[in-house]
């Protein structure tokens, strides 16, 4: 899947766990932006790990700050 | 030059707010004197100690003092070295047999605490490529086992069969797995249902390894836990334990039926490079262990206290962390931590001691009042603490 189709579908995830409606960029950071705690991504990886069928290990998601280096990541991930 | 101490800001500034209330410091108590494995002496005040983990009320009983005593006067206050070099005594060695009895296991690798019995047999077992598929509410001395090893780290919802079998399927062919559990977690007091968690996981090729920390001496007709309760002890790769609960003193184990096993004293970091238990110390454990093979009725009488308990505090109309009694934690769920440092400082001015437990170490940013009962409680010390529950209850506006 490229990555406008990758990010269509996280999109769509993301929605129910943007609770302030706060407008994403490739820039926006969960930690920052979005204010996501250890619990809200938990459940956001899941999501994406259930849509995509992967694995978002905590490794990998140490190395993932941007909503733009988590598509990156899932594109990549889907081989 | 950057203060390296200011990332600890926030907190530095969320106990100030705290204290700043006038309330006492929850993290500061000191006990004066220790009476008997169920009352201290803190702040001049008799204290009912209902937060100890001291499951079994080992930590006075008669055969275990004279075997520390005795091990004191034998064999010194230390060993001063590693197990690897000086370190291992005959102790250390009976210590071991014992453990081997009480699970029927055929190894066991004592550590100098619990949370090195983790970090050390996680991060050498589970290395890099290999893949950890975990509770997400593992106790911190499995997360840090999982970091300091370098494997591929995968938590699942809590106690969620059908998320940790997804993540299980999805790890590439051929990759090491380990899956880790715990028998009792030990902030809402809550079991696994390792029966099914462990068929799904073997099905999927992983190995299991299950901290029974918060249930040895006390689940299981022979006290051995959850694993053993629910008849699939024997499917367990690795069973890690402690003797500062039931056992009543300080160190961890691993137990394993792994035939290559042994190997883990050459290369298992956390176990090498520590100095020993002391003689006394495993003295005592070893002593202790061997009278919890024996221990039915006071595992009856602590279910019993756990049950009065549980429904005390319910019919009282606190809420808890679990609907029945499933272990001898029962956890009462505060609103806010600033009410519930008030409530744990009411409890304490009544005379009762629990823990108060706290975001990160709860769950969903729960701040908890945990009870751990003992075997060694009375039923009339028990009502005791029903009483300045609900007496601590109205002072503090929950009830």
């Amino acid at each position: 899947m490229d990555r406008t189709a990758t990010r269509e579908r996280i999109d769509a995830l993301i929605a129910p766990f943007n609770k302030k409606g706060v407008a994403i960029t490739d820039a926006s950071t969960f930690a920052g932006d979005l204010e996501f705690d250890s619990l809200t991504v938990m459940d956001f990886v899941a999501a994406i790990e259930d849509e995509f069928d992967i694995i978002i290990s905590m490794n990998q998601q140490a190395e993932i700050e941007t909503y733009g280096q988590l598509i990156d990541a899932v594109v990549k991930l889907q081989g | 030059m950057d203060d390296l101490f200011s990332k600890f800001d926030p907190l530095i500034e969320q106990r100030r707010a705290l204290l700043a209330t006038g309330v006492t410091d929850p993290f500061s108590l000191v006990m004066e004197r220790v009476v008997s494995p169920t009352v201290a002496i803190c702040n001049g005040r008799e204290t009912i100690l209902l937060g100890t983990y001291n499951y079994m009320g080992m930590t006075f009983d008669p055969d275990v003092i004279d075997a520390g005593k005795q091990a004191l006067d034998d064999f010194g206050s230390g060993t001063t070295g590693s197990r690897v070099l000086n370190g291992t005594y005959a102790g250390h060695r009976a210590v071991e047999d014992a453990l081997k009895e009480f699970y029927a296991m055929d190894h066991a690798m004592v550590f100098s605490t619990g949370y090195q019995a983790n970090l050390g047999i996680i991060s050498t077992i589970a290395g890099k490529g290999d893949y950890i598929v975990l509770d997400i509410d593992s106790h911190a001395s499995i997360w840090d086992g999982c970091k300091m090893g370098d494997a591929e780290v995968v938590p699942f919802r809590h106690n969620d069969i059908e998320a940790m079998e997804k993540r299980l399927k999805r790890i590439p062919e051929g990759a090491g797995k380990l899956v880790i559990l715990e028998g009792v977690y030990s902030m809402l007091g809550d079991i696994a249902p390792l029966k099914d968690m462990i068929k799904v996981a073997k099905d999927n090729g992983a190995m299991v390894l299950v901290d029974e920390a918060h249930s040895m001496g006390f689940i299981g007709p022979n006290g051995r836990g959850v694993a053993e309760d629910q008849g699939v002890l024997d499917q367990v790769d690795f069973v890690i334990g402690t003797f500062s609960k039931s056992v009543g003193t300080v160190g961890g184990f691993c137990v394993s039926n792994h035939p290559k096993f042994e190997i883990m004293r050459l290369v298992c970091r956390p176990y090498v490079f520590t100095a020993s238990l002391p003689p006394s110390v495993v003295a005592t454990a070893a002593t202790s262990i061997r009278k919890l093979m024996h221990a039915g009725n006071k595992r009856a009488h602590l279910w019993e206290n756990s049950r009065t308990l549980h429904k005390g505090l319910r019919d009282l109309g606190f809420q808890l962390g679990t609907t029945e009694p499933q272990s001898a934690i029962i956890a009462v769920i505060m609103p806010d931590l600033e009410r519930g440092a008030m409530m744990w400082e009411a409890l304490l001015e009544e005379g009762l001691y629990v823990n108060l437990a706290r975001p990160p170490a709860t769950p969903a940013g729960m701040t908890l009042l945990r009870c751990s009962l003992c075997a060694e409680h009375t039923a009339e010390q028990v009502q005791t603490v029903i009483g300045r529950f609900e007496r601590a209850g109205r002072k503090a506006g929950i009830l």
